[in-house]
């Protein structure tokens, strides 16, 4: 007994010395900055955010073959997080504040994001998110380059009621029950009830993560949309359960000219699991399509093949937000001229990237990017053509106007205001 | 009196010397190295190490509790991670309702994600949870009550073995998909997070932290003592008599239904303190933590430390996070290999888990030493009565 | 910004420019026409044509449904492929003489000319702009070419016609369905036409063409007719009726009645297939489980990644098929990955009991941590091997579908597929149990190790043959499986509670319990679905599960006697 309580003690003691031991290793290599790298590498997750990983992993190769930043080599320091949320946590603390890295780029899911916040803004870290997610947040140590409710769900929305997406007067909701479907649909509802569309017209349907039995849904969905109106599904359904909902759909022979589908979370990667003859025609809105035909968009996909030595990889718009949220890290760096964190907030501000989507992105005071936004219908070849996009990039709001506790709420992190979710300006003495 | 009499036998001289000297070792060495000590020092205990040693102090709590039903009463549990949970959603509500008006939309009695949700009250069960005793007797009461309802129902029917496992499993399955929906007023897939403060002391500041450390390693030294107590009392004889022949015990009149249920319960309010520790110091509960890989798992530490063992549970819940936390940094791409490799191994040729080798190796090595014939016996009368049968 | 505004979207009528100019073309264009026209009016007809097919390459989205328009209005035959290939994403303009070519399949595209129909040699995808077509576009082209196939020579053709016809009311359509439907001499043709009509006439002034279309589409009790029928029965909100004409309303309340009541049969059996198609599922992801915890004891958390194995096995061969095997064989890879899948996973299962399992025999509850710690391992194997990303499986042509087995009830052919494998599968295994001597062994194994060896049994191989039949069937499952999920590294795990559940509550050790309780769960569950939702649906379920195991412990059917208190 009393030598296995000496093992306990053994135990931490050898844990703490191989920690210090580790530590005085990095304290006395070459100094190259380190970035962390915090995507789930197994678990449900992993099917998503192991392409994240290598989309960082190549832009820092490609930065060092640059030369690196500030004449030092940049290092990505990759965690598993194992798509375990309380480990996003521990793992987040773990890259700040033993690895010291200079910035995150990770999370997938909102509830990663949300597990890890208090960690990035006790410890003043920087954390850039690239996934479309559902607003009504703006933390200063977060950048969020992936798109929020108004740059994907209302200009698809939008496209759907004008004439060229069909004419729509009858809206199904689907999503799976979380908080960005949530939101979403909620921000959709007030929408498409302020544009005259009744109560009555409107299904909203939530079902569990990983929801695979489709049938009853997609018999509801037709028996909806059989009474007369021209009917759309807007699907805020998650990854994994995509694959199913949409196999079924094909073979209960729902075409899109019957009932287009636009779904927010179905991309390039989410296709290439799925055969997509019997997709054609249903829709996806994102920021960023793999088939955009412009310059930076032949350059980033030969790189990511020659990347990965595998030309039939796919990129999504996720991979393209950490393109552009990597280049303007990088940018920031040099402007400011350190990896301090919070000289380069100060430089992201205004931070302006050309990205593969042809438009010039930019980072804007609520920590959140102006971006086009675009629809696409899904092709035989998995993937989309780009059926409309907007002129300008539209800037992407923290908060949405359609939520009225959330419309009071503005986000600017510069003077006066200096705050995520204020009703006034934190400064507003000073401003007079 | 009694007590005092019980509670000095727990531990031989020696053993309540070790006891107490790790107890002071954790509780103030830890805190003192982290605070006192420049970050340069190679003695520093950096913070983030410090709250995962909080961290590893509620899973042990948390091994310590199933080992109690699956190590003494051979009921294996695959439904602590719900306990676990139940009792941090608790703690979570009381760390909820401290928020105030400091939530995203300043509402002073809902919190954030209920007014996105477009409620207009507190719903009945949300209730009280603003006072902390209020909640930390939920806390042990919530996990309590399910684990009566549920031990009553099974054990009076005599399920056991694998059917008790499966219906636990059923039971963490079926809180994972109510605690997933909006509608339960528990913030869905994202839970409960965003806390601000803890009786008045801010959570993420570093005095609280090493506050829900030191308060984590009480409770867990706290909980030994009374895990101890129970498996060194009559009922915890009875208990593995139950664990090694059921149906005989009850032909020897004692109640097996009785025993069971009471130890479930009481292993259950120790998964929910745990969960409740937990809960602060990683600032986020969420439905996750009812996931049934999670329960599973727990189950493993313990099989790895050595179950039938208390110390041998809290050893292998620091072994296997250790090694958890070690690896998903050191290979992020190959750590589900060791780890899978981990617990084949340990249950191929450790069937006593960590512990159980030890022993092993004492016993070789008094073994070779010829020592005198007295004390071999003695330690080998130790070591058998410390592992059950 | 001091409030944040929704940002204002502004949508591009993309190339607003080109669509000004190509006005003003256009219009030019027409006058010119006109004018020539005027000298030889012999021509103009072929000009409108031409005109109208080059509108088909405008930019702007309204000139394109006018030249779709037009197409249909003019009637010419020869447009039918055009507007075919449009709708197939298949129609170009070439890049060196913008002229308008219907291309090919395949990777060197043969061109034809739109407009003549001469061959004009292949290029490639950089020779060519492809013409853009949308949703709204494709559902004018249908139109269209409905329109313009009413009067084909083939049956085939014109029946789909008047079926594409229902969503196109105008008076023009119509009248073109009325002339069809006059010379209409085939018998199905005819009524599809008729229906179509009555649809159509529903919305007639005149009272007694509306009462005989209600009459004319009563034969068919669907919903879509209910939508159609509705306003004929409905109220105006200052409550007087919609309809004037009493006797149209009474026959229009009258059909909605019937219909109403054929929905709720159809609903409940339709609820019915779904469940049995569950329960199908289920019942092919719990049968392998049935036997190796349900017949042999061991708690086989790794049960989910066999199922696993089987689907990627199912993904190799799929891919061997596409890179080595003619294409009109493809379907046939189904049929090659249930033995396949079954090896593979078989023998995985062979060397997880002979390496690892076979040491653990009486400790049911360490074969759950060490099969725990395999299933881990093969995960992440599979996922370094094939990645994490999910694997496209597609559904071979015979499986792809559904028939309508009446009004509203729509089977799918991948599901009718999936429930007869499954019953197959447990018939086999059924059989296979019964009737063989490996079976017999197997029974005598698991019942009396001891007297089995004492015969002469080598219970060794008996156990690591056992382990891998129940491995191998996961794997047969997960052949099926990838039909209707996803194939990721994560896909056991879907399973594996499931089918516990399934067996627990079946019974252990009895086949015909795991057909009974993944029947019972998966009816059960459809039934509960609609009223409940999903989520709830599924606690109620296990729910109902723990309460059951209370009153049966052993499940559904129980084995009696000595062997099942061991």
């Amino acid at each position: 007994m009393g030598t296995f309580k000496g093992g306990i003690k053994a135990v931490a003691l050898g844990c703490a010395v191989a920690v210090s031991a580790l530590m005085a290793g990095v304290a006395q290599a070459a100094e190259p900055i380190k970035i962390g790298v915090l995507h789930s590498l197994s678990g449900t997750m992993a099917i998503s955010e192991t392409t994240l990983k290598d989309t960082i992993m190549m832009m820092v190769d490609d930065l060092n073959k640059k030369g690196g930043l500030l004449g030092r080599p940049v290092e990505a320091v990759v965690v598993d997080p194992a798509s375990n949320w309380p480990l996003f946590a521990e793992k987040a603390r773990e890259l700040i504040e033993k690895d010291k890295v200079s910035a995150v780029f990770g999370c997938w899911t909102s509830v990663s994001r949300k597990s890890v916040l208090p960690v990035f803004e006790e410890t003043n870290g920087l954390l850039f998110y690239p996934v479309q997610y559902e607003g009504e947040e703006s933390s200063r140590n977060v950048f969020y380059t992936g798109a929020a409710p108004n740059q994907q769900a209302i200009p698809a929305v939008e496209y759907l009621m004008g004439a060229e997406g069909g004419d729509v007067k009858r809206w199904v909701l689907a999503g799976t029950d979380y908080v960005y479907p949530r939101t979403t649909n909620k921000i959709l509802e007030a929408f498409l009830m302020s544009k005259g569309v009744a109560k009555d017209d409107i299904m909203i349907n939530y079902t569990p993560f990983g929801h695979s039995d489709w049938q009853t849904i997609v018999a509801d969905i037709k028996k909806f949309a059989s009474a007369g109106k021209k009917t759309a599904v807007v699907s805020t359904i998650n990854g994994d359960a995509n694959v199913p909902f949409y196999k079924e759909l094909a073979n209960q022979g729902i075409k899109a000219t019957d009932i287009p589908v636009v779904a927010f979370s179905v991309g390039e990667e989410e296709l290439a699991g799925i055969d997509t003859s019997n997709l054609v025609g249903h829709l996806a809105a994102w920021n960023y399509f793999m088939s955009v035909d412009t310059p930076e968009n032949t350059a980033f996909i030969k790189q990511w093949h020659a990347f990965t030595k595998n030309d039939k990889r796919v990129t999504n718009d996720p991979m393209e937000a950490h393109y552009i949220g990597f280049k303007m890290w990088t940018q920031a760096v040099l402007q400011a001229g350190t990896t301090e964190v919070n000289a380069v907030r100060q430089a992201m501000y205004g931070q302006k990237v050309r990205s593969p989507s042809g438009y010039d992105v930019v980072m804007n005071t609520n920590h959140h990017l102006s971006k086009p936004v675009m629809i696409g219908e899904i092709q035989s070849d998995g993937q989309f053509s780009i059926v409309s996009q907007t002129e300008d990039a539209i800037k992407g709001a923290a908060w949405s106007p359609y939520i009225p506790e959330s419309a009071k709420l503005t986000a600017d992190w510069t003077f006066p205001w200096v705050c995520g979710n204020c009703t006034e300006p934190k400064y507003t003495a000073y401003a007079k | 009196m009694l007590l005092m009499s019980r509670l000095a036998t727990l531990e031989s001289r020696r053993g309540w010397q070790v006891f107490l000297i790790l107890l002071v070792l954790t509780i103030v060495l830890v805190p003192v190295l982290n605070l006192t000590l420049p970050p340069e020092s190679p003695f520093h205990v950096p913070t983030y190490m410090l709250s995962l040693l909080g961290k590893y102090l509620c899973f042990a709590l948390l091994a310590l509790s199933l080992d109690l039903i699956w190590g003494y009463a051979g009921a294996l549990s695959l439904g602590h991670g719900g306990f676990f949970a139940l009792g941090g959603y608790c703690m979570g509500m009381y760390l909820m309702r401290q928020i105030g008006t400091r939530g995203v939309y300043g509402n002073p009695d809902l919190p954030d994600f209920m007014v996105f949700l477009n409620w207009s009250e507190l719903p009945w069960y949300w209730l009280g949870f603003g006072n902390f005793w209020f909640a930390m007797l939920m806390v042990m009461l919530v996990p309590g009550a399910l684990a009566y309802v549920l031990g009553w129902l099974t054990f009076r029917s005599r399920i056991t073995g694998v059917y008790f496992s499966i219906i636990t499993q059923a039971m963490v399955f079926a809180l994972m998909l109510a605690f997933f929906r909006n509608e339960m007023g528990f913030g869905g897939n994202n839970g409960l997070t965003d806390f601000k403060e803890i009786l008045g002391y801010n959570v993420q500041a570093q005095g609280t932290r090493i506050g829900l450390y030191v308060a984590s390693a009480l409770v867990l030294a706290l909980g030994y003592l009374i895990s101890r107590y129970i498996v060194t009392s009559k009922l915890g004889r009875v208990l593995m008599a139950i664990r090694d022949a059921e149906s005989r015990v009850r032909f020897l009149g004692y109640s097996v239904t009785n025993a069971k249920l009471f130890v479930f319960t009481v292993s259950a309010m120790l998964a929910g303190i745990a969960g409740a520790l937990y809960v602060p110091q990683v600032g986020i509960i969420n439905p996750s933590e009812f996931s049934p890989a999670n329960s599973i798992e727990i189950a493993v530490w313990v099989a790895v430390g050595g179950r039938g063992t208390l110390y041998g549970a809290i050893l292998g819940a620091f072994t296997v996070n250790g090694a958890k936390s070690f690896f998903t940094g050191a290979a992020p791409e190959f750590w589900l290999f060791f780890l899978g490799a981990l617990f084949i191994v340990c249950t191929l040729f450790l069937p006593r888990g960590i512990v159980g080798l030890a022993a092993q190796l004492r016993n070789r090595a008094a073994r070779r030493a010829i020592p005198s014939t007295e004390t071999k016996s003695k330690e080998v009368g130790d070591a058998a009565s410390e592992h059950g049968a | 910004m001091i409030k944040s505004h929704l940002a204002r979207v502004t949508w591009v009528l993309r190339g607003l420019h080109a669509f000004v100019l190509a006005f003003f073309l256009m219009t030019g264009l027409l006058t010119v026409g006109v004018a020539i026209g005027a000298f030889a009016a012999s021509s103009a007809w072929a000009d409108e044509y031409s005109d109208a097919l080059a509108g088909l390459a405008a930019p702007a989205f309204n000139d394109k449904v006018a030249a779709i328009d037009a197409l249909a209005r003019l009637g010419d035959e020869r447009a039918t492929p055009v507007l075919e290939a449009m709708s197939d994403n298949r129609l170009y303009t070439r890049k060196e003489d913008g002229r308008l070519v219907i291309g090919g399949t395949g990777r060197d595209i043969a061109l034809t000319d739109a407009a003549t129909g001469e061959a004009l040699g292949t290029a490639t995808s950089r020779d060519l702009t492809r013409i853009n077509v949308n949703n709204a576009l494709r559902t004018a082209l249908g139109g269209a070419i409905g329109r313009l196939q009413i009067n084909n020579a083939d049956p085939a053709k014109r029946l789909a016609a008047a079926e594409t016809m229902a969503r196109d009311r105008t008076p023009e359509a119509m009248a073109l369905l009325r002339d069809a439907l006059a010379r209409e001499k085939v018998e199905d043709v005819r009524a599809a036409m008729a229906l179509t009509y009555a649809k159509m006439s529903l919305t007639s002034t005149d009272p007694a063409e509306r009462l005989a279309a209600v009459k004319e589409v009563s034969g068919r009790l669907s919903s879509e007719v209910r939508a159609l029928v509705a306003p004929l029965a409905a109220t105006n909100p200052d409550g007087s009726f919609a309809e004037p004409d009493p006797q149209v309303r009474a026959a229009a309340t009258g059909l909605i009645a019937r219909i109403d009541q054929r929905l709720m049969m159809t609903e409940l059996a339709l609820n019915l297939f779904q469940g049995v198609s569950l329960g199908s599922v289920l019942l092919l992801a719990a049968i392998g489980l049935a036997i190796t915890f349900g017949v042999m004891g061991v708690i086989n958390m790794a049960h989910g990644e066999m199922i696993m194995l089987g689907a990627y096995t199912t993904v190799v061969v799929q891919q061997l098929f596409r890179e080595w095997i003619p294409a009109e064989f493809f379907g046939l890879y189904l049929v090659i990955s249930i033995p396949a899948a079954f090896l593979v996973a078989g023998a995985v299962g062979v060397l997880m009991e002979r390496g690892i399992i076979r040491f653990l025999y009486g400790r049911p509850l360490e074969t759950l941590l060490a099969t725990w710690g395999i299933s881990l391992m093969l995960q992440q194997l599979v996922r370094a091997i094939f990645g994490a990303p999910n694997k496209e499986v597609s559904n071979p042509g015979w499986m792809t579908g559904a028939f309508e087995a009446m009004p509203g009830m729509v089977l799918t052919y991948n599901r009718i597929a999936i429930i007869i494998f499954a019953l197959a599968v447990l018939a086999g295994l059924a059989a296979l149990l019964r009737y063989t001597p490996f079976g017999l062994q197997m029974r005598a194994v698991t019942q009396n190790r001891n007297m089995a060896s004492a015969m002469g049994i080598r219970t060794g191989w008996v156990d690591a043959l056992t382990f891998g039949l129940g491995s191998g069937i996961a794997g047969v499952a997960g052949v099926a499986l990838s039909q209707i999920g996803n194939v990721s590294p994560n896909l056991g795990q879907g399973y594996i509670v499931d089918s516990f559940m399934v067996v627990v509550f079946g019974g252990v050790g009895s086949l015909w319990g795991v057909l009974a309780g993944a029947m019972t769960l998966g009816i059960f569950n459809k039934f509960l679905e609609p009223y409940a939702g999903a989520m709830l649906g599924k606690i109620l379920i296990l729910v109902f599960i723990i309460l059951f195991i209370q009153k049966r412990p052993r499940g559904l059917f129980a084995l009696k006697g000595r062997a099942a208190e061991a």
